[in-house]
């Protein structure tokens, strides 16, 4: 019954358009405005764009203003709070072009609609003009570029000696996380080592690897540079964490990196924006298959000697598992054993 | 020389009198060797490209806007990829998104576009009597179809069209394992491809071929319209870079189905370790977008070219800049070909070549800026006519300055960091590439409808198609730079599980009934396209008051265009409001040696080498006449 009902109206609807269609085409056959050079709906348009201006570009400018300071997350990295800065020059440059040309745009229709009395200005160049605005925008471009160019240099420069490094795996459809241990190295792994239990695939006959230690989330320490070791094990993935302005592709084959320094402990920040559940987010931006949305994994940002203490309190891979060190050569399982007795 | 050329002109008059005859259904509406028949079959298939693009992208905005709605009425239509509690299926949210990146760039924008509006428009701007190659753009057409047919298939065989979204990134493309998508559907796309490379490559080969060597007497390259210097670039960037494409699919199909490892290395995946090593992923994303980033220019420049025309023509007003504009393409031409790694910025390539191509996308905005100038210019104190193709020219204008302008944002790398992948670039490219090349073939359209059909399409359906259209574009896509500076990533089935992405319902929901109100008004344009093409106003034969050449031939052109002699070109086709002149308009047909009394000071000079020519060519024609 429902459904007869919708196509019923349906079908009213499209024949009583057919009729106004039909109408109005008649309407001005009779009255000849096909001949005409612009009929009366030439200035019906010419305001349209006036209105339109006015209207869409004014409900543009009233939401961008209602919701500002609601859809940029929360900055909580060093170099985000540059490139921040860049992203905010880079809109008033073009927020400006954008006004001006479009005022141009939408008022010029109006202003210089047909009107039989006038002629067009036969106007065909002006090498002046051309020259000016080549020159501006190359001008203004250069000046966003060259200072882009530098924060960039400084976010991709080698990250310094002390950096805290954590090892990022992506695979379908999660990340795990790896930490060097005491150490400070992460130990080799080769991903035809990988097993149920040995997700990263690393190698244990590397002394390096024995005491390093996976966690369920990212901890790291707030003012001091962390560097994100980043790799995939299946498919291309992309480490996202918003919060820091942070994003690198993971691939298989071909590790990546990308360091920073936190500046707000997740504490901090629930107080600042008054959200005692907030969590700091790595979310997945390539597309990796059918989980793509869902790998979420938590950072947590914790003051320098809390993340001293939380370090030593975590297991080793071999401490959870040591029928990992089996087959491993006498000296490592030594070194593995003697960590085991430490705990 | 100028012998020579009549001469010509004559033995090819006879030539078309001699096709005319045999002409049955199949020849005339098939396998059409006729320019203007290939345009309208590329328009056609375009059209309905088109249809199926946008309502896949109906479909998946019903997924992001309504997550919690029931899909269940659309079972009938997809079968087991609506599951039992009536949700669309992850996986087929991945395709849905890969098939309408994929037709839409390749199939409506550049096939349709392109195809159509090169192949239509060409001979008859450049005074010629069809294509260089009528049989090959004949294949053109072909090769285009059967991509078509087969990419079709492909949406409805069981484990789905390809899904790794429209660049086809390997690994994920290249393993079965990862997602079903990458076994049939993914073979099926590969093969599709390759045809439609073909056809890319047997067409634009033809009207580089055609532009150089059969323009009219007098079409000097100065005196091409810019319609026709868009159309050439565009098929020399296609010409230079579908091969490279071709080359990473061919790549592709070798790690798929041979067992090589140009992108694969070290992979673990479905528990079993792959034997491939020494591959790289990120190879694959050089190879692709080196055809990519120049694939944006081929949708975008024709209806670059459409529209200056367009905006010329209905402002009563000479283009402002005609060299600016034919220099800021060839650099955009040029340019396009050295910007490819700025959609890799955080692939893991090295950043010092991050640094590189940062520096060479922001000169291509010199180009664009100059452009968008120059229309402004042109419109300045012109005398406007809004036909619909002028309403969408000048939506288009905005288009290209809104999408333009956050292209900077992007194409600075430290900025990029944030915004890759979000939604931000979403709306840059929906607006910069999609809607206003869309723009640009709706205009050319209504512009070129009465020179396709004899008819006119109804004006006002045109304009409530413009506001409606315009409004709707502008409501899709600027919310989503708000989403994307949230850092919304894109390719999401559902953002649920993010508490950074767990706002904005109301502004997708939001998004999601503008994009199908949208949808629903191109169903306007569609019915006055395809209701005027038989039952429109009969068309005058240049109902827009145009300069160009295309206006010269009769209502309905048979094979061969003009029923006499190719006419002869005077002057550039932007004579419009000349002062001096009795009409503000000046076919490029008209001798500069008739109209003195509007002709600038340095145009009378060649009045006289021009009456020089003409004489000459009266002599050889009295004497050709006589030996008859």
């Amino acid at each position: 019954m429902y459904e007869f009902l919708i196509v019923v109206g349906v079908v009213l609807l499209i024949s009583v358009i057919w009729m106004v269609y039909r109408i109005q085409t008649l309407v001005s056959v009779v009255k000849g405005s096909d001949k005409k050079i612009a009929s009366g709906s030439n200035k019906i348009n010419a305001a349209l764009f006036v209105v339109w201006l006015v209207v869409i570009g004014g409900l543009m400018f009233w939401y961008s203003i209602k919701e500002w300071g609601n859809y940029e997350p929360p900055v909580a990295s060093e170099h985000g709070v540059v490139t921040d800065g860049l992203f905010w020059i880079t809109m008033a440059v073009t927020g400006v072009v954008f006004i001006i040309t479009h005022v141009l745009l939408f008022v010029f229709p109006y202003k210089y609609q047909y009107s039989e009395t006038r002629k067009a200005a036969f106007f065909p160049d002006n090498n002046r003009l051309e020259v000016i605005w080549t020159i501006v925008p190359g001008v203004v471009l250069a000046g966003l570029v060259i200072s882009g160019w530098m924060a960039w240099s400084d976010i991709t420069a080698p990250a310094p000696e002390n950096a805290h490094v954590v090892e990022i795996m992506g695979y379908q459809f999660a990340w795990d996380v790896r930490y060097p241990g005491k150490d400070k190295v992460l130990g080799d792994y080769d991903y035809r080592l990988t097993t149920a239990s040995n997700s990263h695939g690393i190698d244990f006959t590397d002394k390096n690897s024995v005491d390093d230690f996976p966690s369920p989330k990212i901890v790291i320490p707030k003012g001091e540079p962390v560097l994100f070791k980043i790799r995939a094990r299946d498919v291309l993935h992309s480490v996202f964490a918003p919060h820091m302005r942070l994003k690198m592709d993971a691939v298989p084959g071909m590790p990546t990196r990308f360091w920073f320094v936190p500046t707000k402990t997740t504490e901090e920040m629930r107080t600042e924006l008054n959200d005692p559940e907030f969590e700091y987010e790595i979310a997945c931006t390539e597309v990796c298959g059918r989980g793509h949305f869902s790998m979420r994994k938590v950072i947590e940002v914790v003051e320098p000697a809390a993340y001293q203490k939380w370090l030593t309190e975590q297991k080793t891979f071999i401490q959870q598992n040591p029928a990992l060190a089996e087959g491993v050569s006498v000296e490592t399982k030594e070194l593995a054993e003697i960590q085991l007795r430490k705990n | 020389m100028a012998s020579a050329t009549v001469a010509n002109h004559d033995t090819t008059a006879h030539d078309h009198h001699d096709h005319e005859h045999h002409d049955n259904f199949v020849t005339k509406y098939i396998f059409t060797q006729d320019h203007k028949m290939i345009g309208k079959q590329f328009l056609v298939t375009g059209i309905f490209w088109a249809v199926i693009g946008g309502f896949l992208s109906v479909l998946f905005r019903l997924q992001l806007g309504f997550p919690d709605m029931s899909l269940e009425f659309l079972r009938p239509l997809l079968g087991g990829w609506i599951d039992e509690t009536g949700k669309l299926d992850p996986t087929f949210y991945l395709a849905l998104v890969t098939m309408h990146g994929t037709i839409m760039v390749f199939f409506v924008l550049t096939a349709g576009l392109s195809g159509t509006f090169s192949n239509f428009l060409i001979p008859l701007q450049i005074g010629a009597r069809d294509m260089a190659s009528g049989f090959m753009n004949m294949l053109s057409y072909w090769f285009f179809f059967l991509s078509g047919v087969i990419m079709f298939i492909s949406l409805f065989i069981k484990t789905g069209p390809a899904g790794g979204g429209w660049v086809v990134y390997p690994p994920l493309s290249a393993l079965e394992q990862a997602i079903p998508g990458s076994g049939l559907g993914m073979t099926l796309w590969l093969v599709a491809m390759t045809f439609f490379i073909v056809s890319s490559l047997l067409g634009g080969i033809n009207y580089i071929t055609t532009i150089i060597n059969l323009r009219t007497k007098g079409m000097s390259f100065s005196r091409l319209p810019l319609t026709i210097w868009a159309f050439f670039l565009t098929a020399v960037i296609g010409l230079l870079s579908f091969p490279v494409l071709f080359a990473a699919a061919l790549l592709l199909v070798f790690d798929r189905s041979f067992g090589t490892s140009f992108y694969l290395a070290d992979i673990y995946i479905g528990g079993e370790a792959l034997p491939n090593t020494g591959g790289s992923p990120v190879l694959f994303q050089h190879l692709f977008w080196f055809l990519g980033h120049p694939e944006v220019y081929i949708v975008l420049l024709p209806a670059l070219g459409i529209t200056s025309e367009i905006i010329a023509t209905n402002s009563r007003k000479p283009i402002f800049g005609y060299k600016a504009m034919i220099v800021s393409m060839l650099g955009i031409t040029i340019l396009s070909f050295i910007v490819w790694a700025h959609h890799m910025f955080v692939s893991g390539m090295n950043p010092f070549l991050g640094s590189i191509f940062m520096f060479l996308t922001l000169i291509i905005a010199v180009p664009s800026a100059v452009k968008v100038f120059n229309y402004l210019t042109t419109l300045w104190r012109g005398n406007l006519i809004f036909t619909p193709g002028m309403l969408f020219s000048i939506g288009l204008v905005s288009f290209f300055i809104s999408g333009g302008l956050t292209g900077i944002f992007l194409g600075n790398s430290a900025i990029d960091i944030q915004l890759h992948d979000t939604y931000f670039v979403v709306a840059h490219f929906h607006l910069v590439m999609g809607s206003a090349s869309f723009f640009g073939m709706v205009a050319g359209i209504y512009h070129w409808f009465p020179k396709m059909f004899g008819r006119m399409m109804d004006v006002r359906l045109g304009y409530i198609h413009f506001w409606l259209t315009f409004t709707g574009v502008y409501l899709v896509f600027f919310p989503m730079h708000y989403i994307g500076i949230a850092g919304f990533p894109r390719r999401y089935y559902s953002w649920t599980n993010f508490e950074f992405a767990n706002m904005y319902t109301d502004l997708n929901m939001f998004v999601s009934v503008a994009a199908i109100i949208t949808f629903a008004a191109q169903f306007i344009f569609m019915f006055n396209f395809f209701y005027s093409m038989f039952r429109g106003r009969k068309a005058t034969l240049n109902p827009w008051r145009s300069n160009t050449l295309e206006w010269t031939t009769p209502l309905h052109p048979g094979h061969g265009n003009w029923p006499g002699e190719i006419p002869a070109v005077y002057r550039w086709p932007y004579d419009y409001s000349k002062p001096g002149a009795a009409e503000d308009f000046i076919p490029q047909t008209v001798p500069l040696s008739a109209t003195p009394e509007s002709n600038l000071p340095h145009e009378q000079e060649l009045v006289k080498l021009e009456m020089e020519i003409m004489k000459d060519e009266s002599e050889v024609l009295v004497a050709n006449e006589s030996k008859h």
